[in-house]
């Protein structure tokens, strides 16, 4: 039947101006009316109409899909009569009608590759810039507040210096065990093969006091307390609270930076003290076990190999490294912007970038020190 | 009018720990009208909101919406349920996330199978309708005013083509104009679209424009049910207080100027 067409929801008869929409125009069924009438063949006339009495049930959704076909034949040419529309639907027709024009579909348009490549350049350089601001503030804030001692809050300090430190005492304490036990087995092979067993004492009291444990800490403190500044301190400028603070005349600095900072940096040096101490039995368990190296054989070893300056090598660097989490944790936690999704981002960001800034300031201080001669 | 029951509460019992919340409340709301739960902050409107949507348990008693018990559906059961009503909490509760128009097309999204340049176009025509301009669907919720994440939030409650709508205080926290846009869009929209619409609010003037009904919740029960006109005849001291307050009074006066 050429120009006759009948579907389940549009019709029309051939030789007939009239269109007849049939059905039910609701959400549920709007993929298949959408594909009938992409599919579907208008009648050739000028002026048509459309007959919306067979329609038995519309819905925004289902009017927009009429308005918009009806939109688009006027434009090509035709005119259109809707007729036979039920009352209840042609109020809703109506605001349709009336707020169609309105409608345009507008969307965030996504910058060019160069584009991106510059915004992220000049948004790396300004966090660069704004983060020696915060290490810059937060030196003068700590300055002022040293030379008044009695204005440190000690009720957030202790507070800190609980959570981040010794709450984190089990899990700091068996992985330095482990690392011990790591370090004296993999070291004892090797040096049971020249007969220089006891050289384990040297190996690991070394490597646990210098490097290992204050790198260690730093790392677990990074994950579980420097993440916890950025959450806390994001929340708090997502629900206004840092806000609020400034207006009451609270410096946040002093509130919420400053007594994260010192906790820190009290917390963490003792934690790497108990780091040296756990990781140092762990080694002297296995070089029993595995080069029967007796307890005070290996301690007495110890005793020469390791000199006093290289525990406080390690001690420098571990109170080095809590003030780099703790301004790096706050420092974030002001980055964040508005949303849930950014305390998520600047969280990821704030542990991410103080372990790389442990990582890279321990390098800087083994080349220092080597050149010390330290 | 057909008097079906949409929303029926039978007995609700709450406790928070030892705090009662309701005792016995029971109310229901009939197809086509709008219904407006008031009273004093505390007073459990939100929670009792907040059961009749499945996201809270009551102790004991019995929530039917279209005719079916809500009491005890888990999340999956409750979907087809959920998906017949559309909700705007009181600060918006936009996903701060995505833009207004991905909000708004998100259900639609998730639950049709539609064609994505389509369902642009109907969240586009959602947020026309709530009376945003179409800049606003570019936006991030958090570059909106309070009344455009409102009005953003009014357009995601009505994306999957609901039949009945709850408003968690729709107007607190927006000025008079605002508000006031808000009372006409909020009628507009339910004779237009012949919604059924619940609302908790304490804004005596959309309670005096908008609702049909209302229910005065007060001491852990209904205090008063039935038009403003009625309760305003109401002999309950609290509801008394409610309405002859200062700002119930001024409220009332409008409306007698405008009638």
């Amino acid at each position: 039947m050429i120009g006759t067409s009948t579907q389940a929801y549009i019709a029309s008869v051939a030789g007939e101006s009239t269109v007849h929409c049939r059905g039910l125009w609701v959400l549920p069924h709007l993929n298949a009316v959408e594909r009938e009438l992409a599919g579907f063949s208008w009648p050739a006339g000028e002026s048509l109409e459309i007959d919306c009495s067979g329609m038995e049930s519309m819905d925004t959704a289902g009017a927009w899909l009429l308005y918009r076909t009806r939109h688009k034949l006027e434009q090509a040419g035709k005119t259109l009569t809707l007729m036979g529309l039920k009352a209840e639907y042609s109020a809703l027709m109506g605001m349709i009608e009336a707020r169609g024009t309105e409608v345009s579909v507008v969307t965030l348009s996504s910058p060019g590759w160069l584009e991106q490549l510059g915004a992220n350049f000049f948004a790396h350089m300004g966090q660069v810039t704004s983060m020696l601001a915060f290490v810059g503030e937060a030196a003068m804030a700590a300055l002022r507040l040293l030379a008044n001692p009695g204005r440190i809050r000690l009720r957030p300090l202790l507070y800190n210096i609980q959570e981040s430190g010794f709450k984190a005492m089990p899990i700091v304490g068996l992985l330095s065990f482990l690392m011990g036990v790591v370090v004296s087995y993999q070291g004892a092979e090797q040096l049971a093969r020249y007969g220089a067993s006891i050289f384990v004492a040297d190996l690991v009291g070394l490597s646990m006091l210098r490097e290992m444990a204050p790198l260690l800490t730093a790392i677990i403190v990074a994950g579980r307390s420097g993440s916890a500044f950025t959450a806390q301190i994001g929340t708090m400028k997502v629900t206004e609270e840092i806000d609020a603070m400034r207006t009451i005349g609270i410096a946040p600095m002093d509130f919420l930076v400053l007594p994260k900072v010192f906790a820190l940096m009290i917390a963490v040096p003792l934690l790497t003290v108990y780091a040296d101490v756990a990781g140092v039995l762990g080694g002297m368990v296995m070089a029993k076990s595995q080069l029967g190296i007796g307890f005070w054989e290996f301690l007495d070893r110890f005793d020469d190999a390791v000199k006093l300056s290289s525990y406080l090598v390690g001690i420098a660097k571990a109170l080095m490294f809590a003030t780099i989490i703790g301004v790096v944790g706050c420092f974030q936690g002001f980055q964040v912007s508005g949303s849930a999704d950014s305390v998520g981002q600047q969280t990821t960001v704030s542990v991410v970038q103080a372990i790389f800034l442990v990582i890279v300031v321990d390098a800087i201080f083994s080349v220092l020190f080597s050149w010390l001669k330290i | 009018m057909v008097s079906e029951a949409i929303v029926e509460v039978r007995n609700i019992c709450t406790r928070f720990g030892t705090a009662v919340v309701h005792e016995n409340v029971s109310l229901s709301v009939l197809r086509g009208e709008t219904f407006a739960l008031a009273g004093g902050s505390g007073c459990g409107k939100s929670t009792l909101l907040r059961e009749i949507i499945a996201l809270q348990a009551p102790v004991s008693g019995s929530i039917k919406v279209f005719g079916q018990e809500v009491l005890g559906l888990d999340d999956e059961a409750a979907l087809p349920l959920r998906r017949r009503w559309g909700v705007m909490f009181e600060r918006g509760a936009l996903f701060s996330s995505l833009t207004v128009l991905e909000n708004v097309g998100l259900p639609l999204r998730e639950h049709t199978d539609l064609e994505d340049g389509l369902i642009d176009e109907i969240a586009a025509l959602k947020i026309a309708l709530a009376g945003l301009p179409p800049s606003a669907g570019a936006k991030f919720p958090n570059e909106l005013s309070g009344g455009m994440r409102k009005r953003a939030a009014l357009a995601r409650a009505l994306a999957l083509e609901p039949e009945l709508v709850f408003l968690d205080e729709p107007t607190a926290g927006l000025d008079p104009l605002s508000a006031s846009g808000f009372d006409q869009l909020v009628k507009n929209l339910k004779e237009s679209l012949g919604l059924t619409i619940m609302m908790v609010t304490h804004d005596l003037d959309l309670l005096w424009q908008v609702a049909d009904r209302v229910a005065v919740l007060g001491e852990n029960r209904v205090l008063g049910i039935g038009t403003m006109d009625e309760l305003a005849q109401a002999e309950h001291p609290i509801i008394r207080e409610y309405f002859y307050g200062t700002r119930g009074r001024a409220a009332r006066e409008q409306t007698w100027k405008q009638k």
